[in-house]
């Protein structure tokens, strides 16, 4: 084997080889989760059920990446390009064409599937870092697209749009607040189950397959171009719902909500959660939503310095984050 | 006997009851205020890409910090919490709401930013909490009808514009006019004030309009198109370096024309000292705020008050930056405000006395601009007086110049 491939082999170790019942929790404690996340919003404040709420969407933007990077093992920084396109496709079609808001979702999913599955075409001849730094141009590239002259009827330019939030239907008695957090956990969950098959299925072995080595898998018949790009397409789309949910959430979308900050908090999000642990994504939305408010807490003039710091810890004493804690947690018990 | 002693116990306790209703009756209060404490929320971007903002939170921070040691406002004190939201339009929501559903302020004051106010703008109104003088430029916040609750601050944009180009209309009406301006929605608002007030003579008096992008490293090639095409008078629309840059390149050419800044980009210190005072002498631009650093205000009795000020409650802090100034002419009017209410702390109540300033004048506007608020115009600040840069500094001629004047 020549240096240059040995180099190539090494890449292709950066994600780590994560057994598929590994990515998943055991279902007794799905169901405590799940029972807790159904009871929880009846006895806080509407501020807070917005807080979980964003934690839900986060999480599912997480959750993509963590199927395109710890599933089919390929990096990407440009999960907020497709975010604001779900957002934007949302927020367009509520405001400019009267389409009610749960319609919209499986719109934007189309729509940021086939942007994601476009753009994994020319990104397949990429790996590793070279495909970060492609993802790295969509992201950057992306609030100043939105801005553009000739977009600016739909989009609303640098004013972005305002998006009206959804009164609870049927009549029931809840505030909107309550409505839209319950309607976001079954559109998680949905999708949760969806990732969890899709990972368990043919499909899935495909990708994983990939992750661990293309030559390999390929000899196996594994169509390794498919196969990444349909991972891209699937991951694009889920990141679209997510941003979907996210503007209705905020009511509110502009060019710069959705700049190379959410795609590196995204990013964060996974490696905090732990790569290829499908649960941990919504540990890693919880950390990027909460510790920034923790870290402002502790000192407003130093708060980048203090999330720093309190990154630089979790990275030090946990490398693979929340799932090597549940899995400490499983075999101490 | 028993009923001679009960006596005066139960007139002493009729008299506290009736005395405390009556004090009841006085003082009313929504939350976010008691006997003792008014507290107060905002957003600034501390962190992130429009970090150098943060220096206004910080200015009415500790400008609160001095009305507290002062003894507060009619004995109550500011509570004063301002959360980071890095200037993105999500985090603001999550910091707001948590400022009017978690801490449970009385009102939000001076947010910084227009996306970020556009995204709680409607929230707010809803709730019908102030959204009392936004940190934006835009024109949008002044719109009583659809946001009552939503007030801001600075002179817009377009309005700004139209005084130019009103004022070149009187005084040069043969103009040739040519533009450069900023290719984003600051420059655009001010290309479309200018072509308002030039009204139907907008398209014979303007030769050119040219645009450079925000980050454009030199605007150069911008300065010498525009001088090909030898308009008598260059409009100048940009921000802090660009606008040194202009100002510079336009002399290095041997180009005298006559040139018009926007206030935005007037600071003596980060544009005209940068650009070369040889080379601003005669620009002209328009102003309703004192210049930090210019020496002409040294023995003024209101800039003296914001040296002090500065001195104690933040030493070190840098007196040219035009976020300080603006901090503490914004913190001292919602002090004024509040002491209009009185012991009625009641939101509603704050927005009436909001829009109720009549000519008040905070330390750090020029000498003759007021403010002055009314239920239909929910823009405090609307007047401006011409400038022309001579020597060091800025020389103020002419009258007051108003939006109202405009409209007529």
């Amino acid at each position: 084997m020549s240096a240059a491939e040995e180099v190539v082999a090494e890449g292709h170790q950066a994600v780590e080889a994560v057994p598929k019942r590994a990515m998943t929790l055991g279902t007794g404690t799905s169901l405590v989760v799940l029972a807790a996340l159904v009871i929880a919003p009846v006895f806080v404040k509407n501020f807070i059920i917005f807080q979980m709420t964003m934690l839900l969407i986060y999480g599912l933007a997480v959750l993509a990446l963590n199927i395109l990077t710890g599933g089919s093992g390929q990096f990407s920084l440009g999960q907020s390009a497709f975010y604001a396109v779900g957002a934007y496709t949302t927020a367009v079609l509520m405001e400019h064409f009267n389409i009610n808001y749960a319609l919209t979702l499986p719109i934007a999913g189309v729509v940021c599937f086939g942007f994601g599955f476009l753009f994994g075409q020319p990104a397949l001849r990429l790996s590793g870092v070279y495909l970060a730094l492609a993802t790295f141009a969509l992201a950057t590239a992306m609030p100043q697209l939105l801005k553009l002259n000739f977009l600016e009827h739909w989009t609303g330019g640098v004013q972005g749009l305002v998006v009206t939030k959804p009164d609870a239907p049927f009549g029931l008695p809840m505030s909107q607040d309550m409505w839209l957090y319950y309607f976001t956990l079954v559109v998680t969950i949905a999708i949760y189950i969806f990732s969890v098959n899709l990972l368990r299925s043919r499909s899935g072995r495909a990708f994983m397959a990939i992750r661990d080595n293309e030559i390999p898998a390929s000899a196996m018949g594994v169509n390794v171009a498919l196969y990444k790009t349909l991972a891209f397409g699937v991951s694009a789309a889920i990141t679209g719902i997510a941003g979907s949910l996210g503007a209705i959430a905020v009511q509110f979308v502009a060019p710069d909500s959705y700049t190379i900050t959410l795609a590196i908090s995204l990013f964060l999000g996974m490696v905090v959660g732990g790569v290829g642990w499908l649960p941990g994504s919504f540990v890693g939305a919880a950390f990027i939503i909460f510790v920034p408010n923790i870290a402002e807490g502790i000192s407003k003039g130093l708060s980048g310095a203090v999330f720093g710091v309190l990154l630089f810890l979790v990275i030090y004493l946990v490398p693979h984050g929340a799932r090597q804690v549940a899995i400490a947690g499983k075999s101490e018990s | 006997m028993i009923a001679k002693t009960l006596r005066p116990a139960l007139l002493a306790v009729a008299i506290t009851v009736f005395a405390s209703g009556a004090a009841l009756a006085q003082k009313k209060y929504d939350a976010g205020a008691t006997d003792t404490e008014i507290r107060i929320g905002n957003t600034s971007p501390y962190s992130g890409p429009a970090s150098s903002y943060g220096v206004i939170g910080r200015t009415e921070e500790a400008f609160f910090k001095m009305i507290n040691d002062k003894g507060g406002i009619n004995g109550r004190k500011i509570k004063f919490i301002s959360y980071d939201d890095g200037y993105s339009p999500p985090k603001t929501v999550e910091q707001v709401r948590k400022l009017v559903e978690s801490d449970e302020v009385l009102l939000v004051f001076s947010s910084i930013g227009t996306p970020t106010n556009s995204a709680i703008q409607k929230y707010l109104n809803s709730k019908k909490v102030p959204q009392l003088f936004v940190a934006s430029g835009a024109k949008k916040w002044d719109d009583p009808n659809n946001f009552p609750w939503t007030m801001g601050f600075l002179l817009d944009f377009q309005t700004e514009a139209q005084i130019y180009a009103k004022w070149l209309m009187k005084e040069k009406p043969d103009a040739k006019i040519g533009i450069l301006y900023q290719n984003d929605d600051f420059g655009k608002e001010y290309l479309r004030g200018v072509k308002d007030g030039l009204g139907a003579k907008a398209s014979s008096m303007i030769m050119m309009e040219e645009s450079y992008e925000v980050s454009e490293p030199s605007i150069d090639s911008h300065i010498i198109k525009l001088k090909a095409a030898n308009p008598d008078v260059l409009m100048i629309f940009a921000t802090i370096k660009s606008g040194a840059q202009a100002i510079k390149r336009t002399a290095e050419l041997g180009w005298k024309p006559l040139q018009i800044i926007n206030n935005g980009a007037s600071f003596v210190s980060s544009v005209m000292k940068p650009a070369g005072f040889e080379n601003a002498q005669g620009v002209l631009s328009a102003a309703y705020a004192k210049d930090g650093a210019d020496p002409q205000w040294n023995d003024d009795p209101g800039m003296k008050r914001v040296y002090e000020f500065l001195d104690k409650y933040m030493p070190g802090a840098d007196k040219t930056d035009g976020g300080i100034i603006h901090g503490y002419g914004v913190s001292q009017t919602l002090v004024k405000v509040l002491e209009m209410c009185g012991d009625d702390l009641t939101r509603a109540n704050v927005m009436k006395q909001a829009a109720s300033l009549r000519d008040y004048a905070p330390d750090t506007l020029l000498p003759g601009v007021k403010i002055n608020t009314s239920s239909t115009s929910y823009a405090p600040i609307t007047q401006l007086r011409m400038q022309r840069f001579k020597g060091e500094k800025w020389e103020l001629f002419g009258g007051l110049l108003s939006r109202d004047a405009q409209r007529e």
